[in-house]
């Protein structure tokens, strides 16, 4: 038997990172760009002091598009992430739906726009193809895990449709159930943001009313948006889903549509194809491989890796120091409540959003991205781990300390190893949404991938997308990989609530 | 000439997970028999039951098997009727199985309600197997395996669950249905009641493999001694 390698110990792993974070904060650029931050930043806070509702229509209509656009991205993902998790198992399913999911959801807006326009089926299927890779994991997994002593207890010949049908699907129906609803909630975040590459949607209303410093009338739509979101788990039920659902497809129906013209997808896929290839010139893909690989995806990989490494040190300070504000014992009552709001906004707002809104104050640097991707992670690691240590407390020794030595002496040792999961499993989320944030300006993956779209080379943004998708699984790889080595293993990371999702 | 046995264990290793569980065992088992298997917990009963239900699910031709697993392996979100009806699951196609799933007739309620009413579960039928008590989900289970029917009953503490009074019962329903039973119990009176042969089990071994007329309630003791 072959001898297991040595645990990887955290204080390696933890040097390991602080080290690549020094090095990522001498490379980034951290500039103040904006000539005065402060004053755009007291007009943007009198604008969130008096919202300006001056639009109701527009602002329904938004709001109203941003849930339809959501329910029928994540309806059409579920059905096909189901039916395709039945396949999940044979190689080519399973790589079909790794592609599909390693490609953001903004990407897919910006490709799917040369071929469905700017209408509903674009923002629908932005969100339903990455959905459907993502459900078509997560339910596989969930079967796979159903009890197995049903499946067991049945007659030996049982034909296997019937075997799945009655003992492994309705053992595993509640929890594909949860986490729908659970993937409902992104599926918003994600239908606002797409509102950023133009489709008529919340984030829609907030990009042009900040461009055009109306803050007031922006603060009104992130006003709708949060008051959309943070309700979700009252107003959104499995029950009524049919009913969402059916109101949704009545509103796309009625939206126009762009006229596309036939042979669009032909176009872009003879598009796709690159360009010297395109010309016959088979001697020129070389070169033109080498310019594209050396000239954008090598920076836009070197400014991803640079900005996400700094997002994720902020997250992991942000989660350490704030998972104590919403434990109980730690700060109180009322500590613990108005800490849960803090951390409900920070993430219930996307960090795209955030980015957006602090590039405002800050101008065009890695700074905003950083500060977003960091509050919008840390928060959410924040909360998970916060609601371990939470239910940690009732079983603590009676004379156990209170406060802050609670948190340091009791909690933080007790959640080590969750904190490291999380953070690794975060780690590729960063990464992804670090290419992304190119979109806003920021010299990442994104940004290259947005002017290859803005001037029509279908091809190089195509080669730049697989660049970005493969970068993700190569950082998914490392992140498994490490934890392997760490031995940690997040028990229930997936399945003790849907929130956790998020982290896996 | 007596018919030939079901199945024979001569002299064999049985193991459990890769671990030798128990050693030197040589049975038999012969149609119209009723083995109990006797002996404290993790002697080794549930062992031996699966290497019988192996051997017999290996036979060519294999006989009808029904089974109550220890673990009776309910789906808690389906209904009463919906697990009972499992037992049958291989004797349609899968589209008829869909069809029962989602809508069963009044015809195959029908069917199944000799089996429910045996065990003392009418009126229960809808209920969501999650609702009901310790005992009433055994219940289901035995159910299921009166439904199937068949040549051969295996069944691991089949009545643990229930209330000692109705136990008895119970098993009689089983022994009304089915010809052939291996069961491992905990009870050596209702053992000697029930069973034809009593297998004990102890130290890795077979202690005891005698016809249950020839034993008394303290030689079996003995097995739990020690």
């Amino acid at each position: 038997m072959a001898a297991r390698p040595r645990r990887l110990r955290a204080s390696r792993v933890l040097a390991g990172f602080g080290l690549a974070t020094l090095v990522a904060l001498i490379l980034a650029d951290l500039e103040l760009a904006h000539p005065d931050p402060w004053l755009t930043l007291r007009r943007i806070g009198a604008g969130l002091a008096a919202p300006d509702f001056g639009d109701p229509g527009a602002l329904a209509y938004a709001a109203a598009l941003t849930v339809a656009f959501a329910i029928c991205g994540v309806f059409a993902g579920a059905v096909s992430g189901f039916v395709l998790s039945f396949g999940y198992a044979w190689g080519p399913v399973r790589g079909l739906c790794i592609a599909v999911r390693s490609v953001h959801e903004l990407f897919w807006a910006l490709l799917l726009l040369g071929i469905t326009g700017l209408g509903p089926l674009t923002g629908v299927l932005a969100i339903a193809l990455p959905y459907a890779g993502i459900f078509a994991k997560v339910f596989a997994e969930y079967l796979a895990e159903a009890d197995p002593a049903a499946a067991r207890a049945l007659p030996r010949r049982t034909p296997p449709l019937s075997r799945l049908l009655w003992s492994r699907l309705p053992l595993a129906l509640p929890e594909l159930g949860a986490y729908t609803l659970y993937r409902l909630e992104c599926g918003l975040r994600s239908s606002a943001v797409l509102g950023f590459v133009g489709l008529p949607t919340l984030g829609y209303l907030l990009e042009t009313d900040f461009r055009q410093a109306h803050y007031g009338a922006a603060a009104a739509s992130l006003a709708v948006y949060l008051a959309l979101i943070l309700p979700i788990r009252h107003w959104m039920r499995l029950r009524l889903a049919p009913l969402w659902l059916g109101a949704s497809v009545w509103l796309l129906a009625r939206h126009p549509a762009p006229p596309m013209g036939d042979g669009a997808l032909l176009r872009f896929l003879s598009d796709a194809v690159p360009a010297p290839i395109r010309a016959g010139d088979w001697a020129g893909l070389g070169p033109w491989l080498g310019r594209m690989l050396g000239e954008q995806a090598l920076p836009g990989i070197v400014a991803t890796l640079i900005l996400s490494q700094v997002a994720l040190a902020l997250a992991a300070a942000i989660a350490v120091t704030g998972f104590p504000l919403i434990v109980t014992r730690v700060t109180g009552r009322a500590g613990a409540l108005a800490g849960h709001l803090v951390l409900v906004l920070a993430r219930s707002v996307p960090d795209y959003m955030l980015a957006f809104l602090i590039l405002q104050v800050t101008g065009p640097s890695m700074l905003p991205a950083i500060l977003a991707l960091g509050l919008h992670n840390g928060a959410i690691i924040a909360h998970l781990m916060g609601r371990q240590g939470d239910a940690m407390t009732a079983r603590l020794r009676p004379d156990a300390p209170r406060g802050l030595r609670l948190a340091a002496w009791e909690l933080m040792p007790r959640l080590s190893g969750n904190f490291f999961a999380l953070c690794l499993y975060r780690w590729e989320i960063i990464v992804r949404d670090s290419a992304i944030l190119g979109l806003l300006g920021i010299a990442t993956l994104g940004f290259y991938v947005d002017a290859a779209v803005q001037e029509l080379r279908t091809d190089r943004a195509v080669l730049l997308l697989v660049v970005s998708a493969l970068l993700t699984l190569g950082i998914d790889g490392l992140s498994g990989w490490i934890r392997g080595r760490m031995r940690i293993t997040a028990p229930g990371m997936r399945k003790a609530e849907p929130e956790a999702v998020e982290a896996a | 000439m007596p018919p030939a046995p079901l199945l024979r264990f001569e002299d064999e290793t049985l193991s459990w997970d890769g671990m030798a569980v128990l050693e030197q065992v040589t049975l038999a088992l012969s149609r119209g028999e009723r083995l109990v298997l006797l002996g404290r917990s993790g002697s080794g009963k549930s062992t031996l039951l699966n290497a019988i239900r192996l051997r017999l699910e290996a036979a060519r031709p294999a006989p009808r098997l029904a089974l109550v697993p220890q673990d009776p392996g309910l789906v808690p979100q389906l209904s009463v009727f919906h697990n009972v009806w499992m037992g049958r699951l291989d004797d349609h196609s899968a589209a008829r199985g869909l069809r029962v799933l989602l809508r069963p007739s009044r015809i195959e309620r029908d069917r199944a309600a000799p089996a429910i009413a045996r065990v003392g579960l009418t009126g229960l039928e809808r209920r969501r197997v999650a609702s009901l008590s310790g005992g009433q989900k055994q219940r289901t289970a035995l159910a299921r395996a009166l439904l199937r029917g068949g040549e051969v009953l295996i069944a691991d503490e089949p009545v643990s669950a229930v209330d000692p009074r109705q136990s008895g019962d119970l098993l009689a329903a089983l022994a009304d249905r089915f010809d052939t039973m291996v069961l491992a119990l905990h009870d050596p009176a209702r053992a000697l009641a029930l069973g034809t042969r009593i297998i004990g089990v102890a130290a890795g071994r077979i202690a005891i493999d005698r016809p249950a007329s020839a034993l008394s309630l303290a030689d079996l003791h003995a097995l739990y001694e020690g």
